[in-house]
């Protein structure tokens, strides 16, 4: 393995193989976390942490892993890194951890981790699948950050809770916009994300399951019968 | 043969020994930090409410300035012991869901939806130097939207004035129902009246509080955008300062003092 090899897995995921927009994963907590930047922020290295040490330990112990239960030992390692996490964000940063509430536990569920463990780990050495995590956590990161900047600016005018435009409710100028706050709104900007990334990378654009096929004369309703 | 009973076997159970020595060391070890700050942010909490919070000081010195209270809500007396619970880690809404000691609220005055509540509640007396009646910090708590919210109120020593109102715990949308802690909104509640004729008049109305009305010092304005967790607000307000909520107790002190 060489240092380029190393720089690469690293480095693909940030943006060619984003797990977010290229895989379509780690979807609810996107959703759910990005209204308040440095609430993100926590749940970004929560999730960076976990995955990076999941793929880890799950690399380390590969080769002993029984094939018929290996999700479960996955889960297993996966659920004990997300407890301790937990546990720790409860005992130092107990503010974030009211605001994170249930979906620091809900890491565990999250797709990207079990993914990269079953893709990578299970196949990979041990410092690879580390810097896979790695790499796969900071490409969570990078969108979520972005989403939680726009939200949180465009929706309560503040970033990192510091105000930055002053807000009519508070008698300044910026009316704040209220949608961005309700969760749907990350759906909007995780979309329009992806389509600047598939406009800009265009193999990452998948073909079509479908045909369009185009539209059918309309029928005349003025000849329709009626039965009243 | 990694897929051989025995192996499958000795391979989960060894993860699982493993990895249950890291939570449980994890769990134990944190336990005690974790537990002061909860106690720490109720508390913090309790003295925002009463409006001597100072951030600098140390959280512990400054809540010995209040003077926890059993109270019966039977009666409305105020207890310094109760059973054999201790003042200082009585904790009224865990003893509300216990059947033995608490009393199911009927439907028909259940107005904030609190559904049981404790027979012995806690509440705190802040006392200023030569030991005088400041404010009462009472605990609050009833419907929103979502879910339950979860307060604390002052009063004033006049037993009809509030004098702050914070919540600790709610479940209401941001940007709408999550309001109750916009500070702007919470230091609208300082001044405002309780009761009119024996009554319970405070409210949160709609829109703004005209200041010519001669109601207006018993109304707050509402949430824009959030009328059903306004209309908690003063539900759980009418149900915690009635009949079965702290009135006996407020008119118990009233004698007192």
């Amino acid at each position: 393995m060489t240092v380029k090899q190393y720089k690469q897995v690293l480095a693909k995921p940030l943006l060619e193989e984003n797990p977010i927009t290229l895989q379509i994963l780690g979807i609810c907590s996107a959703l759910a976390v990005t209204s308040n930047l440095s609430v993100t922020l926590v749940m970004c290295v929560a999730l960076t942490f976990v995955v990076s040490f999941s793929n880890l330990f799950i690399s380390i112990i590969r080769n002993y892993i029984p094939s018929s239960v290996r999700i479960i030992v996955q889960m297993t390692i996966i659920a004990s890194l997300v407890i301790v996490v937990d546990e720790l964000l409860k005992a130092y940063d107990y503010e974030t951890s009211k605001k994170l509430s249930v979906f620091v536990g809900l890491i565990i569920t999250n797709c990207i981790v079990m993914g990269r463990a079953e893709a990578f780990a299970m196949k990979e050495k041990p410092f690879l699948s580390f810097l896979d995590g790695l790499g796969n956590g900071l490409g969570y990161s990078i969108i979520l950050i972005a989403v939680a900047i726009v939200r949180e600016l465009f929706g309560t005018g503040t970033l990192m809770g510091y105000e930055i435009l002053p807000l009519v409710s508070n008698g300044g100028w910026y009316p704040a916009n209220n949608l961005l706050l309700l969760p749907p709104s990350s759906f909007i900007l995780i979309g329009l994300m992806i389509w600047g990334i598939r406009a800009y990378k265009t193999d990452q654009i998948e073909p079509n399951e479908y045909k369009l096929s185009g539209h059918a004369s309309a029928p005349d309703l003025s000849k329709r019968e009626l039965n009243v | 043969m990694n897929d051989s009973i025995l192996k499958t076997l000795t391979v989960s159970f060894l993860v699982c020994l493993f990895c249950s020595l890291v939570v449980s060391y994890a769990a134990v070890s944190l336990r005690d930090m974790q537990n002061l700050n909860k106690l720490n942010d109720q508390r913090i909490k309790i003295l925002k409410t009463a409006a001597i919070y100072n951030p600098e000081e140390s959280i512990e010195s400054q809540f010995s300035r209040l003077t926890p209270k059993f109270v019966d809500f039977s009666n409305g007396k105020l207890l310094d012991a109760y059973g054999e619970y201790d003042l200082n880690t009585y904790d009224p809404v865990y003893f509300s869901k216990q059947p033995e000691h608490s009393t199911p609220i009927p439907v028909s005055k259940d107005i904030a939806i609190v559904k049981n509540r404790e027979n012995i509640g806690k509440i705190y007396l802040l006392k200023d130097s030569t030991n005088n009646l400041e404010k009462i910090i009472l605990p609050i708590r009833g419907y929103g939207l979502w879910g339950t919210l979860f307060g604390y109120i002052a009063i004033d020593k006049d037993l009809n004035t509030i004098r702050g109102l914070e919540f600790y715990s709610h479940k209401e949308t941001p940007g709408l129902g999550a309001e109750v802690d916009n500070p702007k909104w919470k230091a609208l509640w300082d001044g405002k009246t309780i009761y009119k004729n024996n009554t319970v008049e405070i409210e949160v109305i709609k829109g703004k509080v005209d200041s010519s009305n001669q109601m207006a010092s018993y109304q707050v304005d509402g949430l824009s955008g959030a009328t059903l967790t306004s209309r908690g607000v003063t539900n759980m307000l009418v149900y915690w300062f009635g009949e079965s909520g702290y009135k006996e107790t407020l008119k118990n002190i009233n004698y007192d003092s």
